[in-house]
Formats: structure tokens, sequence, C-alpha cells
């Protein structure tokens, strides 16, 4: 049985790192920076693992499925007792997620955001700095649409290669 | 007491953003061009995610034992919020349930309402109320994103072709008279300020019609205010459940299969 004394907080964090985001498959939960915390506590005698989530965006309809999924793996380790807590504030932003996740991203042909972390502002026909084309490496791109297959994501195009690809926007 | 303001504040809050998510999303499918028809139904996506947080709050506040608040469903949730309250328990403003006309109307609509809603999310981050102010903090970001879009939408018809230019008069015609109720508080809402939770709307205004201005001098259009419109008789009483014949058509429509068939899932 799974005693507060023997649950490895660093444990659960590698469990995490097996459930990934359904809409970017390539992605964990801990690759896109939304596990916020991982506690371990004792309820009624019995330890509980609380995992602390935040939205990449309020409306993500993956949301659910990624509490779903963390439930059950969770429950695949014999961790039963989960609790699974959102949180909005601090409000997520691109800059949380990993540099190994960015490259995933990037060879599963999204391109990740940039270094420089970068913040939506109310500037008319301001556009995201040097996003790159993940097929070709060329900064010589440009928008195609403000929105794209998911909340997280706008639509560019390669100048250079002519491919289409999806960006995380600034958020 | 406090707890009654405080859920009917949040239950205006969450209304705005749900019924403008819905007739958002009356385009999807039939937008004037892909892009645009992915932008204005991901608009209403974040609308309706921004919608949930607050029934969910909402639900909590109504389930949490307090007898003036009522219900009478049993428990509350987001979903029962959403699905099973009639026309005059909806607070939202009326700007948000007026038909989408054509593409400049439901571009005008956007940018007035998402103008109010970022100076309103600012100032309500600091509510003391910490789940509004984290609701709000969240929305923030996702709200400035609609504000650039909107804006420049604005921009792209009003210096665009006379027929566009035209049309997005006729949307500032049939729109300007329901944009004085953003800044009218309702009871609720005034009591929210002297509770210290909620943001003071009449104090929005010079702030919005700065904004409204600047855009439209870059659409070239007139100031909003101006052009016949100085003093024009505002409309009000959405937010106290008094709606104009727009919403009951909307809710036909967005409770229906939990109408016919309770309790369904998918």
């Amino acid at each position: 049985m799974n005693t507060v004394t023997n649950i490895s907080v660093q444990k659960i964090w590698s469990i995490l790192g097996e459930v990934c985001d359904p809409e970017v498959p390539v992605l964990s939960v801990i690759d896109l920076g939304i596990i916020r915390e991982v506690k371990v506590t004792t309820a009624n005698e019995a330890a509980l693992v609380e995992v602390v989530i935040t939205p990449t965006y309020s409306g993500c309809p993956a949301m659910d499925v990624i509490r779903m999924n963390i439930r059950m793996e969770l429950l695949q380790h014999d961790y039963k007792n989960v609790q699974i807590t959102t949180v909005l504030s601090p409000a997520w932003t691109t800059d949380w997620m990993t540099e190994a996740g960015k490259e995933k991203l990037k060879a599963y042909g999204i391109a990740p955001p940039n270094i420089k972390q970068q913040v939506c502002n109310t500037h008319l026909f301001a556009e995201d700095e040097a996003v790159q084309c993940p097929h070709c490496n060329s900064y010589n791109t440009r928008r195609i649409s403000e929105f794209g297959s998911t909340a997280c994501k706008s639509l560019h195009q390669c100048n250079d290669c002519q491919e289409p690809f999806d960006y995380f926007k600034c958020h | 007491m406090t707890k009654d303001i405080l859920y009917n504040y949040t239950m205006h809050l969450a209304d705005n953003a749900l019924i403008l998510a819905q007739r958002n999303s009356e385009w999807c499918g039939h937008g004037p061009v892909l892009e645009q028809d992915i932008a204005i139904t991901n608009i209403s996506l974040d609308l309706i995610g921004q919608a949930r947080s607050l029934y969910q709050y909402a639900a909590e506040l109504i389930n949490a034992p307090s007898p003036s608040i009522g219900g009478g469903r049993g428990e509350a949730t987001e979903d029962s919020l959403a699905y099973l309250r009639d026309v005059r328990q909806y607070k939202n403003c009326l700007l948000v349930e007026q038909p989408n006309g054509d593409w400049a109307q439901t571009i005008l609509r956007q940018f007035f309402f998402s103008t109010y809603q970022y100076l309103l999310y600012q100032q309500l981050q600091k509510s003391t109320d910490d789940t509004l102010a984290a609701i709000a903090e969240k929305s923030l970001k996702e709200v400035t994103y609609h504000v650039r879009w909107s804006s420049e939408w604005v921009v792209r018809l009003g210096d665009g072709t006379p027929e566009s230019h035209g049309r997005l008069e006729n949307a500032l015609e049939e729109l300007w008279m329901y944009t004085g109720e953003l800044f009218a508080p309702a009871t609720y809402e005034a009591e929210a300020v002297t509770a210290g939770f909620g943001v003071e709307v009449s104090a929005l205004k010079a702030a919005w019609e700065q904004k409204v201005n600047e855009i439209f001098g870059e659409a070239t259009l007139p100031d909003a205010a101006a052009g016949g419109r100085e003093g024009i008789y505002m409309q009000t009483g959405g937010k106290e459940g008094v709606h104009s014949e727009q919403l009951g058509y909307i809710l036909a429509e967005l409770q229906y299969m939990q109408r016919a068939y309770p309790g369904a899932e998918w």
C-alpha cells in the first residue's frame, strides 16, 4: 500500500512524463508546462496524490481528457487516491514549455514558440518575431491566420519552401 | 448577502461570455473565408472556456448552504446553469445577444465587447475575490488577442471599399444603442463595487470611447458618438433580465438538447 512516506514526488513526476497532450501527441503534459505542482499529503489516514494543473487556454477542449489520462496513468501505477486541481493564476505562458518539448514540436512539424517570449498586445497588425519554418529552418515566413487548428496555435506559411505550418502563438 | 451579490455578479460575467460565444458559433461553416471562420469560432471557444470557469464558480457558490440564492434543482453544475435557466434569469447585456447580421456587424459587436472586456478584466484581476481575479487574469490574455483581431477587422472594413465602409456604418447604426448598457451598472454591479470585489463599470467608459475612436480614426469612420448618435437613447435591461426578443431564440437553440432529452450526454 502507498503511504505518504513511500510515495516519491519525483516518481509521480516521471509517471506524468508519460501522459501526452491528446491534440499534440508528441508533447507530454510536462513538456507543455501545464503541471504546476505535485503534492503528497494524507487524507483520512491514506496517502493522497495531488496534481495541480493549469490550462493553456480557458476553452482548451483537451483539458478534460488530460485530467482523465493523468488519473488513468497514475491508477496503472497503483496510485488510487488522486486529486487533480486546476489553477488559473498565474496564467500559462508558452515560456513554460520545456526545451525538450520545443525540440519535439519542431521535429513533429509545428513551429515552437520563440525563445524570446512573445507577449500579445493590442498593437494593430503586430506579428510575432522570427517565426521559423520547422521544415527548412527559414525565417522568411508569413502568417496566414491568427487562429489555427487548436486554440494555442496560429497558421503560417514558409516563403522559401512554401510549406504551411502551425505555430504556438504568443501567449 | 455578499454571496448573493457575488453569485449574481459572476453569473452576469458568465452569461455575457456564453451568449456571445453562442452567437459567434453560428458562423461555424459560414465564415467569409476559411481562416476567418476558424478565427470567429476560436474566439467562441475562448469565451465558452471563460464562461465555464465562471459557471463552475457560480455553481460552487449556489451549492454551498445559503437560503437566499435559491436554485431549486438540487446540485447546480456549470451545465445546469447554462442549460436550465430561462430568459429572465439570464443577466447578459443586450449587445451580446444581437444578431450576427453581416460580417461587419459581427466584427463591430466583437470589437465593442472585447474592448470592454479588456478594460473590465484589467481591473477585475485586482479583485478582492481570488477566484474572480484568477479568471480575469487568465481571460485577459485571450481577450487581448480578440481586441487585436477585431480592431484589425474594423480598420480593414472601414478603410476598405465603399461597400465594406458602408456595411460598417450600418453596423454602427444597429449596435450603438446597446453600448450604453455596458457602463450603466446593474444593482448587483453597484453592490459588488461596495462589497469590494466588483469593478466600477461607469469608470471604464472614457477609456473605452478613446480606444473605439482611435480605431475608428484608423478605419476612416467618424467618432463613435458623433454623426447623429450624440445623446441617442441607450437601451438597457439585459443585465437585470429584461432582454430583447433575440435571447429566447438563442436559448431555444442552445438548450434544445437538454430540454428534449434531460441529462443527455455524449
